[in-house]
């Protein structure tokens, strides 16, 4: 039953003791582990936040750069686009002056070349019936020589004369 | 090389320093004369969970290696303060106490005549004695109060030396169970108010864990397992209680939500309930750490009482026991936790009880009233004495 009995003196040093260790230990331990916990919670709870923030910042900023990418990626096509046009536009131009100036120069060309032939046939014509007189001159000359062939003519004149 | 030479010089150098202490404080007591004594479990047992003026390490044969402690005694109003190794000296007579006939010590010191009868000091004459003696448990409290000082101020210490980042060492270990504590025993019993108790709290939680511990290891004291040291704390958790009570707390002993007629039982039974709470603590760890204790003193008793009968017989007997014995210390290292963690939460939920306000809307107003719908109130609230 000694067990069961609590001792004066062992009440006594508890009581003591553990009063003490209450009070100690708030002082040096429960208050300043307390106090750190409690910092750590609010610097982490912080930390979170902020991160929070700065990740809906980040992400709103990017949502920014996506408008001013596709902002620019449109304002690209369109000056391409139009760059594109204006080329066309200046290749064909060009294209169909220098047709039309070919065919301009053609057209003169041939024209020039109609006028010359005709200047040249006219030439040869003439030429020709000069070469004709003086070839038949000449044969007249040849052939009428001699009295014998001015005979000769005269006879064969004479005779077809006769046959009519 | 000269790294583990230095290592090792210092550990020779610790266990040498260990060793002169040991020489220094331990006295080989004498025979008692009490050779072929035959081994009595309750004795071996009883003798291990109660208190001590020394603490008893082993014994070789019959030299006795303990460590005598200091005893204060007030006798009449005046301290007389001796160390314990004086009885080991001391004449055995025998005398009857209470009833039977015990062996006891007989120790004259100037005009008090002591006598030590199962490690307790009595004595002679009709005079007044307070033993303030450190014994075996005060000796085990200091120490245990010495290790939690410098382990809570290693922790503190964590929170200066890594302030702003994540804990370390000794502080790693402990923080969980601090936060557990607080997070899970203080708050949801006591709200915003649980700063006020958490001292508290954490100085129970962990005292009575260190100390099932330290009561666990091999010659230590069975602190926790005492029947004064419980009773102090449930002590102090029945007066911080009382206390901090507020009036919802009185008014629901003293004007229960009962009918009129009831209050004769009803008053008694909450007046008993005030003071059944603190002793259902004391008794619980009392009960729990002391049965762990016995159960395991059992279990090696059967070794001793079966190798008496046969020395082979004890051997093979003391397979199953240690084997036993193994099981149930690592149960006791539960139980250690366990009880530290139930007595602190049923004291957290004691000062919760009694700060609570308004336990019943228009309880103090209308009681007269309303009887019925409050008694109704009064079942559906199951939890409201727990």
């Amino acid at each position: 039953m000694d067990l069961i009995k609590p001792e004066f003196g062992l009440i006594f040093w508890q009581t003591v003791t553990f009063l003490v260790v209450v009070f100690v230990l708030s002082r040096v331990a429960w208050k300043p582990i307390i106090n750190g916990l409690k910092e750590r919670e609010k610097s982490i709870a912080e930390a979170l936040e902020k991160a929070e923030q700065a990740r809906k910042e980040v992400a709103l900023s990017q949502a920014n750069n996506e408008k001013l990418l596709e902002e620019a990626r449109i304002e690209r096509d369109k000056i391409i686009r139009l760059a594109q046009k204006a080329a066309d536009d200046f290749r064909n131009e060009a294209c169909n002056k220098a047709s039309a100036e070919a065919a301009k120069i053609i057209e003169e060309a041939k024209k020039a070349i109609e006028t010359e032939k005709q200047q040249a046939l006219a030439q040869i014509k003439t030429q020709i019936a000069t070469l004709s007189i003086e070839i038949a001159e000449k044969l007249l000359k040849q052939q009428l020589e001699n009295p014998e062939k001015q005979k000769q003519l005269v006879e064969n004149l004479i005779k077809n004369l006769e046959l009519n | 090389m000269c790294k583990s030479f230095t290592k090792r010089a210092r550990k020779a150098l610790t266990t040498s320093l260990l060793a002169t202490f040991f020489v220094f404080f331990t006295i080989p007591t004498q025979a008692s004369g009490e050779e072929g004594k035959e081994f009595s479990p309750g004795e071996m047992i009883l003798h291990h969970i109660a208190d001590s003026h020394e603490w008893h390490f082993f014994s070789i044969g019959n030299l006795h290696i303990s460590l005598p402690l200091p005893v204060i005694l007030i006798v009449d109003g005046k301290i007389d303060i001796f160390l314990s190794s004086e009885f080991h000296h001391a004449k055995i007579v025998e005398i009857t106490h209470e009833g039977e006939k015990v062996k006891a010590k007989k120790l004259v010191r100037g005009e008090n005549t002591y006598l030590l009868i199962h490690d307790k000091i009595k004595v002679e004459g009709d005079k007044m004695l307070i033993d303030l003696s450190i014994t075996k448990n005060v000796t085990s409290l200091f120490l245990s109060v010495i290790l939690m000082f410098w382990v809570f101020t290693s922790v503190a210490k964590g929170y200066k030396v890594n302030a702003g980042k994540p804990p370390k060492g000794i502080q790693a270990f402990f923080e969980p169970i601090i936060v557990y504590i607080r997070d899970e025993i203080a708050i949801p019993a006591l709200g915003d108010k649980h700063e006020k108790y958490l001292p508290y709290l954490l100085t129970l939680f962990f005292f009575i864990w260190f100390n099932n511990l330290l009561g666990l290891m091999p010659g230590g004291a069975n602190l926790t397992g005492n029947i004064a040291v419980t009773m102090t704390l449930a002590v102090l958790t029945f007066l911080i209680t009382t206390f901090t009570a507020k009036k919802a707390y009185w008014s629901h002993i003293f004007t229960p939500p009962v009918p009129l007629p009831l209050y004769i039982i009803m008053i008694p039974v909450e007046i008993i309930g005030i003071f059944t709470k603190p002793f259902s603590l004391m008794v619980r760890l009392f009960a729990n750490i002391t049965a762990g204790h016995t159960i395991i003193l059992s279990l090696l008793a059967l070794i001793f009482i079966f190798g008496q009968m046969n020395v082979a017989l004890g051997f093979g007997v003391g397979i199953f026991s240690v084997a036993f014995a193994v099981a149930m210390n690592m149960l006791e290292l539960f139980v250690a936790i366990l009880q530290a963690y139930v007595f602190t939460l049923l004291s957290a939920m004691y000062f919760a009880n009694a700060i609570e306000e308004h336990h019943h809307e228009g309880h103090e107003h209308e009681h007269h009233h309303a009887h019925n719908e409050e008694v109704k109130e009064y079942v559906k609230t199951p939890i409201h004495n727990y």
